[in-house]
């Protein structure tokens, strides 16, 4: 692999850590609506790309089918993408990442492409720890085919023409936490810096990482009645605390009161300190974040933050033992047996 | 006694599933093949872990016609629920070694019985009650060796080649062994014309069911990401390559992987995860069949029209739905041929043959690499989980072909770059992969453009179709070619593929021998097909495509290729039991059909 001579900057503009300008992390220009929360998603990806100095080339998009699902073509034009088919990103990141370790990959989905036509593909990446920043770009509705209700939908919610959902929603958080996903967070699309923190912090992790983060549907979900709405999201998004993200990078020392914050080293050294706004919640604690979203969800509320993390827990590509070069860069020379190979088995079956 | 039948009979033996009787068979067309006798072992099981009835079949014939044959020479009948009927279903003529408890001798005078009272023999030989179940069977192979003629002291040798590694079930299977043919000795009377002598047909071959010769074609074609779910009849294609791999794949340095094999959760995810390593460059597979085919279609449409390469191997069995799971068909060619919605055309390769099967799954992954494209490989239960006989497979002869992948002096090179950009006219574009550090570039099963822009212009969509047919249309040229054997004045010509291939090789022997018809022969081995198929049916009146399926996809197929004129000369001979073709099967039909165009033909 080889790393692009990076573009020496105009006077004065903000370069990273490895030397490239933020325009390196942009993509196309977005098609989706004026104001759809799936946006922000995407600038806030090229902003936290952009703080923590990925490689481009590293990075690979991934997503299915749906709006949130075309947000890859919008962000990350430098890195390879792949928008696959409905539900079943999760088996294409899979595979990528078996032929290449190396590679960073992002994945986008919507609420009815991860909860829907999707649910079982995401249950095996969250059960595998498939490293992959996972985010759920989550409006409680179908876009694209001009607003039916999503699985993540709430009870009593009302869709815009009146259609109420009489079925529970799906907790993608308290799901991928129950299946063995090692850092689940829930976000909303309209919080700038927790998303941020969170994102960074996501890209620091190695193992599967969902971000579910509500992101209200502009057109078909964002009106009374509506628990997707910014409305609704803003008054009952319920933070955990403060949330800080320290890059390894950073040789920043961070002031924290351990009696009021924990600190979280993730697996590339990067931090994440949380500030407790209960002194009991501590986010390595797998049935305290269980019972911290079914607690939040009784209430009406939308607990939003660092919800679960496990850093140590190995990744499936590392569970592999595969050797260190890519596998889709390997030589035949360690691909073929030689001939002494072959003639042994021939004279097995003789 | 008639006179004697020398090297030419077929042998059933009735059991019940799960008694062990595998290492019996295996034992007896182990020592066939040693003696130089061309043999080949067909499992008739039913979809069951214990308990059902199933039925083996071996073959042996000194011409090396190794197909089904029709009619049962000797039974082997032990299991008492399907014995009467066993018997009932034989020719006049036949011999039958049976439990003498069954007393099917009661059934029919025109059959030479043996019974052999296997409870008694095998309580000395075996003092563990438990254990009686799976030695019992070795008895009959003791009767046979002594009835047919077949040297002891191969029997001996086929067996430590089967348990060498595990001495105590060795000795067991080696006394009842010795039991059986003492007591064949002292109280039977050969009354049968089947008999063997030695020959010398088998040698430099090797025995092998040609599953484990896909996965050695998969290996030595350097796969390395393997993504599957298990299902019979393909389960033991990934299962024998994951031994493979282990013993063969592994540094042996640093004791680390150069692949990755993953049990996906189902048939969308293993197909999934193989385009997405193939898309990052890696040589994917998956195996599969009918109903896992079924569950491929929208990823196999991606991986068409987003020109990712990955190789699937079909181990067809009888559909449709779950169908018959262990019976075998050639049931998935023409839905293969088109998988997906939208206008899709796969390549297939069919192999015939353990040997074919190990030099067209290597050829798939450089058809897949070379064309971008999931190239599919068709075998079917036949091939996969039977014993066939196989020259002993040659190491490859030319270097992995990567295909078009760019690098940096190339990209230089050339004039323009864009992923699906026709730069060369073959239909064939330049492309990248994540981490080679080259221009990236947005993959999409939606419109795009040859930038791979997202497009829903006309213009954009047409020119891809057309130039995802003219890459088609190259693959023709660099595909298997047909195997044509063509008789010089034959106006009657048939052509088949894949396991019809053993039984068609004979039904022309029969229709020289018996009814003075020479006929020419051509056997598929690719879709798309070479222009030579157009050729070979120009030069012949009447082509009669054989097949195991009801529908005569094949021909279906053949048919879009064709012209009126051609079309008109296709035939077509169909089986669809479930059990492999026989060659009666064929010369039959096709007499049958000879005759009816003859009185067409007459005013």
């Amino acid at each position: 692999m080889t790393t692009p001579a990076p573009a020496s900057p105009a006077a004065g503009r903000k370069i990273n850590r490895i030397n490239l300008e933020v325009a390196a992390y942009r993509g196309g220009r977005t098609t989706l609506c004026a104001g759809c929360g799936h946006n922000a998603i995407s600038e806030r990806i090229v902003d936290a790309c952009f703080e923590m100095g990925v490689q481009p080339e590293r990075m690979i998009k991934l997503s299915g089918i749906g709006c949130s699902s075309k947000s890859p073509a919008y962000f990350l034009g430098g890195s390879h993408g792949f928008n696959a088919v409905h539900g079943r990103m999760p088996a294409v990141a899979t595979g990528a990442l078996l032929a290449n370790k190396t590679l960073l990959p992002i994945g986008v989905s919507g609420d009815g492409d991860t909860g829907a036509i999707g649910a079982g593909q995401f249950v095996h990446l969250m059960r595998r720890n498939v490293p992959i920043v996972y985010i759920v770009e989550n409006n409680g509705c179908y876009g694209l085919t001009k607003g039916q209700l999503s699985p993540t939908a709430d009870a009593g919610s009302a869709l815009k023409n009146g259609v109420v959902s009489g079925l529970p929603a799906m907790d993608l958080c308290a799901l991928a936490v129950q299946l063995g996903a090692t850092f689940v967070a829930r976000s909303f699309s309209g919080d700038k810096k927790q998303l941020s923190s969170v994102l960074k912090a996501a890209l620091a992790h190695r193992g599967a990482a969902l971000l579910d983060v509500i992101s209200p549907c502009v057109t078909f979900n964002d009106h009374e009645g509506s628990t997707k709405s910014y409305a609704y999201v803003k008054d009952h998004a319920d933070p955990l605390g403060e949330i800080t993200f320290v890059p390894f990078f950073d040789d920043i020392s961070v002031e924290y009161d351990p009696g009021s914050s924990i600190a979280v080293t993730l697996h590339d050294g990067s931090r994440v300190v949380l500030k407790k706004l209960d002194d009991k919640y501590d986010p390595r604690d797998k049935l305290a974040a269980l019972a911290l979203l079914h607690e939040s969800n009784q209430r009406g509320e939308l607990a939003t933050g660092l919800i679960y993390v496990d850093p140590a827990k190995p990744s499936f590509v590392d569970l592999l033992n595969v050797v260190d070069t890519p596998l889709s860069f390997l030589p035949e020379a360690q691909t073929r047996p030689g001939r002494e190979a072959l003639a042994d088995i021939m004279a097995r079956l003789r | 006694m008639a006179s004697d039948v020398v090297n030419d009979f077929s042998i059933q033996v009735a059991t019940v599933n799960g008694s062990g009787s595998q290492t019996a068979n295996l034992v007896l067309i182990r020592s066939l093949f040693q003696m130089g006798i061309p043999v080949s072992g067909k499992n008739l099981f039913p979809s069951n872990i214990a308990g059902l009835p199933t039925w083996y079949t071996i073959r042996a014939n000194w011409r090396g016609y190794i197909a089904r044959k029709k009619d049962v020479d000797i039974l082997v009948a032990l299991n008492p629920e399907t014995a009467r009927e066993d018997v009932l279903a034989l020719d006049a003529g036949a011999a039958v070694v049976y439990d003498a408890a069954l007393k099917l001798d009661e059934v029919r005078a025109d059959l030479t019985f043996y019974p052999v009272p296997f409870d008694e023999l095998v309580k000395p030989v075996c003092p563990d009650a438990k254990l009686r179940r799976l030695v019992r069977n070795m008895i009959y192979d003791g009767v046979l060796s002594r009835l047919l003629g077949i040297d002891l002291a191969e029997m001996d040798r086929a067996l430590e080649k089967q348990l060498g590694r595990k001495p105590k079930a060795l000795a067991l299977n080696r006394a009842a062994l010795a039991a059986g043919d003492a007591y064949a000795a002292e109280h039977l009377s050969k009354a049968d014309p089947f008999r063997v002598e030695r020959m010398d047909a088998t040698r430099g071959k090797i025995l092998i069911e040609a599953n484990a010769a896909v996965a050695l074609g998969a290996m030595m074609a350097g796969v390395t990401v393997v993504t599957w779910y298990p299902i019979t009849p393909s389960t033991s294609v990934v299962e024998t390559l994951i031994d493979y791999m282990k013993r063969y794949r592994v540094d042996p340095e640093t004791g680390k992987a150069t692949f990755a094999i993953v049990q996906a959760e189902d048939e969308l995810a293993s197909i999934g995860m193989a385009i997405g390593a193939g898309w990052a460059g890696a040589r994917s597979m998956t195996a599969t069949s009918g109903p896992g085919m079924s569950l491929m279609a929208e990823f196999s449409g991606l991986g068409y029209f987003t020109e990712v390469p990955a190789v699937i191997i079909d181990v067809q069995r009888v559909g449709p739905s779950t169908g018959l799971p262990t019976r075998t068909s050639q049931g998935d060619m023409l839905s293969t041929a088109v998988l997906s919605h939208g206008d899709t055309k796969h390549i297939m390769l069919i192999p015939s043959s353990a040997e074919e099967c190990y030099s067209l799954t290597m050829k798939a992954f450089d058809l897949a690499e070379r064309f971008q494209t999931p190239v599919f490989v068709m075998t079917d239960l036949d091939l996969g989980m039977n014993t066939w006989m196989a020259d002993e497979f040659p190491y490859p002869d030319a270097p992995l072909d990567r295909g078009k992948r760019l690098d940096r002096a190339t990209l230089e090179k050339l004039p323009d770059w864009g992923r699906f950009m026709d730069v060369d006219g073959d239909g064939i574009p330049w492309r990248t992969v994540p981490g080679d550090g080259l221009p990236a570039y947005f993959n999409r099963g939606s419109g795009h453009n040859a930038k791979g822009q997202y497009s829903e212009r006309a213009e954009d969509y047409t020119s891809l179709m057309d130039r995802l047919a003219r890459k088609f249309e190259t693959a023709r040229r660099a595909v298997p070619p047909e195997v044509v054997d063509e008789v010089a004045g034959a106006q009657v010509a048939i052509a088949a593929y894949g396991t019809s291939h053993w039984a068609v090789e004979e039904a022309r022997g029969q229709l020289a021998a018996e009814a003075g018809l020479a006929t020419s022969y051509i056997r598929l081995r690719s879709y798309p097909f070479t222009q030579a198929v157009e050729r070979f049916i120009d030069r012949h009146a009447r082509v009669y495509v054989v097949e195991q399926n009801r529908d005569a996809q094949m021909l279906s197929l053949l048919k879009l290729d064709l012209t009126p004129g051609q079309v008109g000369k296709l035939r077509s001979v169909v089986y669809y039991t479930g059990l492999p073709i026989d060659a009666r099967s064929i010369s039959d039909e096709i007499l049958a059909q000879e005759r009816e165009a003859r009185q067409r033909a007459r005013p």
